[in-house]
């Protein structure tokens, strides 16, 4: 077996790019991501690649958008402060529709908030952010060891489909230190080549142009409906989750990334007290596990979701779910992580209400 | 299923990070599952600091507790906040050299050791984090002492020896101290 490493969350992602492939990062330090943005400045150097500390997430977001007309891997790194900064730049990205990765560690908010974990950017990176019609790729791991395999997985998604991929980590994932088996260095010259379309000096060739503008808007609904095709295939393809317990379950728990680790615990708790309960945890937040999830808690007496927000995800899982079953809600908010002892009171208390 | 909860606390500067990465990686090194969670956030210096070191034959849920089974306490408000939390029948390990109150609860155990003044004589203060780990470990057996040296050598790989040396002195010592 490979050897185990003992490793922050945010180094482990750091890592994890580079052996993906990425050799180009650009980024502005922010707590609690900051290990992420030292990491690439000291390791790109050692592997032939370039990193930059731009002035702010605004320029940041508009080099990884130059770099990514290229072809080759990019990716940033940021928090929720920095992450609005940047969806401008998203924006364009997808218009552009340029592979590239981004990584938010989520703090509390609005504003300038606190730098303690959070889900509450949920919205933000599921439904848009930017400006027009267009979707991300997200998703959220709740292991360093999933962090690693994921950030490995969204630059494959990113190439395949030319679309940015966000990591929707959290501080608690980027602070804190688990063992990881990192996977192997990815040969460069076995990535994507994009030659077909990417900027690379067009001479003795014709040129290529990348944009997301066309002034002309049947040509613009042209372009958005290729979008709208792609997503398709996405949602088709790409839909990633996880059950655990929930066979015999009678309670549905639902949570993702971190949130849903925790519940892991409040599972193992409530079944040594002899409560049938089960979890459902989606992996990619866009596209969202309608189908599965609905199918999954079809036979349960409810669904209890939680996050670390006032309930974001929440809509997502009452599309999923309708009214064929109620759809409860807890969640801590501003930089609190809601702990296991916590919510298994939350658990007991809607079972009560079911007798 | 064996699981330890443990949170150390402490002024920062006390290595109480140090030895939570330390404990978390000789689990590691033991072949079982892991987490180091930190407090982290805008602290003064001086400032009391704390982690959160889960250890499991099974994967882990919870990196985050209300009510660890065991805490080290290296001085008096890293007490005052967590010997409440402490699960009934659990462990309380307090570092006497700095914190000089009595504890109140009677229904968990506890155990104090002179953290500062055993690390001193053994030639360096800053070693009391290991004396109080060591005497941690030798109540609860959460990891091996091999393994705590490889961990040492992880993390003070390619600097001298005498380090390690002293960090094992002091581990050895905080087992000997609460032998009675």
């Amino acid at each position: 077996m490979a050897d185990k490493t003992m490793v922050k969350g945010n180094e482990a992602m750091a890592e994890a790019a580079i052996r993906a492939g990425c050799r180009l990062y650009f980024g502005y330090p922010i707590t609690p991501q900051s290990e992420f943005t030292e990491y690439m400045a000291k390791r790109l150097p050692e592997v032939g690649g370039s990193f930059l500390q731009s002035e702010s997430e605004v320029s940041a977001v508009n080099m990884v958008y130059g770099a990514a007309c290229t072809g080759r891997r990019v990716l940033t790194s940021t928090s929720g402060p920095g992450f609005s900064l940047m969806q401008e730049g998203m924006s364009y990205i997808a218009g552009a529709e340029l592979p590239s990765v981004f990584v938010n560690v989520v703090r509390g908010g609005p504003g300038l908030g606190d730098i303690q974990p959070a889900q509450s950017d949920y919205f933000q990176a599921t439904k848009g952010g930017g400006h027009g019609d267009y979707h991300a790729v997200v998703l959220a791991p709740g292991t360093i060891q999933e962090a690693v395999e994921l950030v490995h997985d969204a630059f494959d998604i990113a190439d395949k489909y030319r679309t940015p991929v966000i990591i929707l980590a959290d501080g608690m994932l980027g602070q804190m230190m688990e063992p990881v088996v990192f996977g192997e260095f990815r040969n460069l010259e076995s990535l994507s080549d994009h030659l077909s379309w990417s900027l690379t000096g067009a001479k003795n060739r014709e040129p290529h142009k990348v944009t997301s503008f066309n002034i002309d808007p049947y040509e613009l609904e042209k372009m958005n409906m290729r979008y709208q095709e792609k997503y398709k295939k996405i949602i088709a393809n790409e839909i990633l989750y996880e059950t655990s317990n929930m066979e015999d379950a009678d309670f549905a728990l639902v949570g993702f990334g971190t949130m849903g680790r925790i519940l892991g615990s409040v599972i193992r708790r409530a079944r040594e007290e002899g409560i049938k309960v089960g979890l459902f945890r989606p992996v990619t937040l866009w596209p969202f596990p309608y189908d599965a999830l609905r199918e999954a808690v079809a036979d349960k007496k409810f669904v209890l979701d939680v996050e670390m927000s006032t309930g974001q995800m929440i809509e997502d899982v009452r599309l999923a779910v309708g009214d064929s079953l109620p759809v409860h809600f807890y969640g801590r908010t501003g930089g609190v992580v809601p702990n296991p002892d916590e919510v298994l009171r939350v658990l007991k208390e809607r079972i009560e209400e079911v007798k | 299923m064996r699981e330890h909860v443990l949170v150390a606390s402490g002024f920062g500067g006390q290595g109480i990070m140090l030895l939570g990465q330390i404990l978390a990686t000789a689990a590691m090194v033991d072949n079982k599952f892991s987490t180091w969670l930190p407090s982290y956030g805008p602290e003064m210096r001086g400032g009391t600091a704390n982690c959160t070191v889960v250890i499991s034959d099974e994967h882990i849920g919870s990196p985050v507790t209300d009510s660890p089974r065991e805490a080290i306490v290296m001085n008096i408000p890293s007490l005052l906040k967590f010997e409440e939390r402490i699960q009934p029948g659990g462990l309380l390990v307090i570092n006497s050299s700095v914190v000089d109150r009595e504890p109140e609860r009677k229904d968990i155990e506890i155990v104090k050791v002179d953290a500062n003044k055993i690390a001193e004589r053994l030639g360096n203060i800053r070693a009391a984090n290991m004396v109080i780990l060591g005497a941690y470990l030798a109540k609860t057996g959460a990891v091996s002492e091999q393994s705590v040296e490889k961990a040492l050598k992880m993390k003070f790989g390619g600097k001298k020896d005498s380090i390690v040396d002293l960090n094992m002195k002091a581990l050895r010592a905080g087992a000997e101290a609460i032998k009675n």
